[in-house]
């Protein structure tokens, strides 16, 4: 019987595509709009900060360079995951993402709470040569990011398309896009206490690469790895145990 | 483009002045940016199409008795771009492999870092090599299974040339660093848009020439090319919408944030696979495997059972690629549930395909090119019940971030997508060009070695490194620390990333000769033989040919 149904379908080209578009769209629908209205999907912390403009700028070198093809940037709700990088990520965390950097691939180790792990020195040594400080790395090298300066120009641009996506960057942060980003990685000039005054006392003040005299890509990249893991406190409040390991361990 | 009307001419030269005045607006804003250089690329590729067309401006106008015969002509140039793609995506895998085992093959230059050809490459396999042979294979398939000419002249040449941009635009911006970081949907927001014209025409086209069937009935092959573009564009524009910085910056940001873009992005990204990488595929298993085994399909029921069950099932999967992660439990547990439902259909599929071959084995024995079709059939099976097998939550846990994923993606990509797609050019290629046969059938059994064998050392090198580093990852000392640091279990990867580089090279070198035995091929049609006497559409009012069995 259901043979012969089809084989009236068959005969339709336009009932076939509306038979194909109903039969798609459901589990779609059914896992993604959820997301949005069930309130405990994305945690509400107080301390959750915004990235600043120099943080920003950073990551948008982390994307060009495609570094989420080999770094994640989520710690699962495993044992192993946990011990080896830090409290499991909480949704909340990557609230302002756009995109989300969460990552399919460990090639490199995780990312999601480098920030603070390793001084800045180290990380311009390891973006310029991975290999000066783990031999082992298969990484490849980053060394014209400290002589490409940064271009301060869009800052204001790009704060303003986040807002429009969703993250509450105020008239004030836009407008002082620019000077923030000089002020972070200046921590003695006039402009850093700006910096805090606009991000919170939690934000980053350093001179990212080492030179003040001049902002490069490395500052902004740097600037945007230290602060991964220290958005918020919230992950490591959180007493939930992680999961067991699904089988037993083999010692 | 002989075959265009005076009037499908001064549309197409119309189409491709606007392209260039954009082009032409973009290199004009973007200056020595990237957006810049991607107007630059806008105005060199229409002002080439726009000389190409110019060349044949004053050429006499068709001859009426086209209309009686099918329209080949984009499917000829389709092949090329096909295989073009082939070896440049396959080429750059090689090369992003050989990068991991060692880092110094980018010349420290910044174009060619692992983190910026990754995305050439998948991009260039998925939809340089894939979009161009699901395009080509299927202008191919819906007017023979219709028994009706495309009902368009202009628009193939449009959906072809406009997708091949789109693949120009993708590409050439990983290299420069324009990139929206979505994996496989790396291109960025006026390239998004660009091809969502290109799709709407496709379309609309491939709509078309389904009404103008002779056949009463819609053929399995078409339903899955139907859902794919279909499903595609949904897929597409949803995953894609975003907020540029400036209408004249190539930069933007999506409007999804944190774990809602993850869902997406996954949604995306696994049913790109559904419905790009299988639906399509299945379409030329559909069609070419029982044309090259002359029987029927095994099982028509079958057929309806997995058509159905894959276009359903597929869209739940994709959380499956976020277990353990902060996305809710709930949308995990529904991923891996219908992940594993999916084991029914697909193996309808497989098991429809590899059961038509019965009675047709000892052509499986002389034929390569069916040969192709049989072992992708397997690889099918193989991969889609290794994909249900990865999504159940504990095994996900040890493979999730490791090389067994990169490795059952190509058990799929290599052994099912490409071989099925060598398989359908074997058997389009001679069909198009009116001949009995590829030029060396001996170069056709090579190149199923190389492929097979190449996939083999791929995927098992995959596996043992995948498996070594879930398990090196979580394994404890008596004391209950950690056993290895990370570097260690890099350390552990490296003979066998320099094993998949050398599968890798040698699957490359199968498609090296198989575009030389295509062009081949090609350049001996002047002497063909005949046409096949059914090889036409049937013409309103004259049933002058004989129709084909079903």
């Amino acid at each position: 019987m259901s043979d012969s149904i089809h084989r009236k379908l068959e005969r339709s080209a336009t009932g076939f595509m509306l038979a194909i578009i109903a039969a798609a769209s459901v589990g779609g629908i059914v896992e993604i709009a959820p997301l949005f209205t069930i309130d405990d999907t994305v945690e509400t912390v107080e301390d959750m900060r915004l990235y600043t403009p120099l943080e920003l700028a950073g990551r948008d070198i982390y994307v060009r360079e495609g570094c989420y093809a080999c770094h994640s940037q989520m710690i699962r709700t495993l044992r192993d995951d946990v011990e080896r990088y830090g409290p499991y990520s909480l949704a909340v965390e990557s609230k302002y993402d756009h995109p989300m950097l969460w990552g399919s691939k460990r090639t490199g180790p995780d990312l999601a709470r480098i920030g603070g792990k390793y001084s800045d020195f180290w990380h311009v040594a390891h973006l310029n040569n991975p290999r000066d400080v783990v031999p082992e790395s298969n990484m490849p090298s980053y060394r014209w990011l400290s002589t490409t300066l940064l271009d301060t120009t869009k800052l204001p641009l790009m704060l303003a398309a986040q807002r429009t996506v969703g993250v509450p960057y105020t008239d004030d942060m836009i407008e002082n896009a620019a000077v923030d980003a000089y002020g972070q990685a200046a921590p003695d000039s006039e402009q850093a206490s700006e910096v805090t005054t606009r991000y919170g006392e939690g934000t980053q003040l350093s001179a990212f690469d080492g030179v003040v005299t001049n902002l490069t890509e490395m500052d902004a990249l740097v600037a945007y790895i230290q602060v991964l893991g220290r958005l918020t406190g919230a992950a490591y409040e959180n007493t939930a145990a992680a999961e067991p390991m699904p089988e037993p361990s083999n010692n | 483009m002989r075959q265009l009307t005076t009037g499908e001419r001064d549309l197409a030269a119309g189409v491709l002045i606007v392209l260039a005045v954009i082009g032409v607006a973009m290199a004009a804003v973007g200056r020595n940016e990237p957006f810049g250089i991607h107007g630059l690329i806008v105005l060199i590729y229409s002002g080439c199409l726009l000389a190409l067309l110019m060349s044949g401006a004053f050429s006499p106008a068709p001859d009426p008795s086209r209309f009686s015969k099918y329209y080949d002509d984009p499917i000829k140039i389709g092949v090329g771009l096909t295989l073009f793609w082939a070896i440049f995506g396959m080429f750059v895998g090689v090369w992003a492999a050989a990068q991991l085992a060692w880092p110094a093959l980018n010349f420290d230059t910044a174009w060619s870092s692992f983190g910026r050809i990754r995305p050439a490459h998948t991009s260039g396999v998925i939809f340089g090599f894939g979009g161009n042979a699901l395009i080509t294979t299927s202008f191919h398939v819906v007017q023979r299974t219709s028994r009706a000419r495309l009902a368009d002249q202009f628009s193939p040449w449009f959906v072809l040339f406009g997708f091949n941009l789109f693949c120009l635009l993708a590409i050439s911006g990983y290299f420069l660093g324009v990139t929206q970081s979505k994996e496989y949907a790396e291109a960025e927001w006026y390239a998004d848009i660009w091809l969502v014209i290109v799709w709407i025409v496709y379309f609309v086209l491939y709509v078309r020439t389904l009404a103008r069937r002779k056949e009463p009935h819609i053929y399995v092959a078409n339903w899955y090319y139907l859902a794919f573009i279909l499903v595609v564009a949904i897929l597409h524009i949803v995953n894609n919408l975003a907020v540029p910085i400036s209408v004249t910056d190539a930069k933007s940001y999506t409007v999804w944030a944190g774990v809602q873009d993850a869902m997406v992005q996954w949604w995306y990204g696994h049913n790109a696979v559904a419905f790009f990488l299988t639906a399509g595929f299945l379409a030329m298993l559909y069609y070419y495997l029982p044309i090259r085994a002359q029987r029927p399909i095994f099982s028509y029921r079958l057929s309806i059972l997995s058509f159905w069950g894959i276009t359903f099932f597929y869209m739940w999967a994709g959380s499956h690629h976020l277990h353990y992660t902060a996305l809710p439990h709930w949308v995990q547990n529904l991923g891996m549930t219908f992940s594993v439902m999916l084991l029914v259909p697909s193996w309808a599929s497989a098991g429809n395909a590899l059961l038509t071959l019965n009675g047709a084995w000892h052509k499986v024995r002389d034929d390569a090119t069916l040969r192709f079709m049989m072992m992708a059939a397997f690889f099918y099976g193989l991969s889609t019940f290794e994909g249900s097998f990865l999504a159940i939550r504990p095994v996900n846990s040890l493979s999730h971030y490791t090389d067994w994923t990169v490795g059952h993606v190509h058990a799929g990509a290599l052994g099912w997508v490409a071989l099925i797609t060598f398989g359908a050019l074997y058997t389009l290629v001679p069909a198009i060009w009116k001949l009995d046969r590829m030029y060396s059938a001996a170069l056709v059994e090579i190149h199923f070695w190389l492929a097979l064998i190449g996939t083999l050392i791929y995927v098992f090198a995959m596996w043992n490194s995948g498996i070594i580093q879930g398990l090196m990852w979580r394994t404890y000392s008596e004391d209950s620390a950690l056993t290895y640091s990370f570097v260690d279990t890099l350390v552990a990867m490296y003979p066998y990333y320099i094993a998949r580089a050398f599968g890798g090279l040698l699957f490359l070198i199968g498609a090296v000769i198989a575009a030389y035995n295509v062009w081949m091929t090609v350049r001996h049609a002047g002497t063909a033989t005949a046409a096949s006497s059914e090889d036409f559409p049937i013409v309103d009012g004259v049933k002058t040919h004989a129709t084909p069995a079903e």
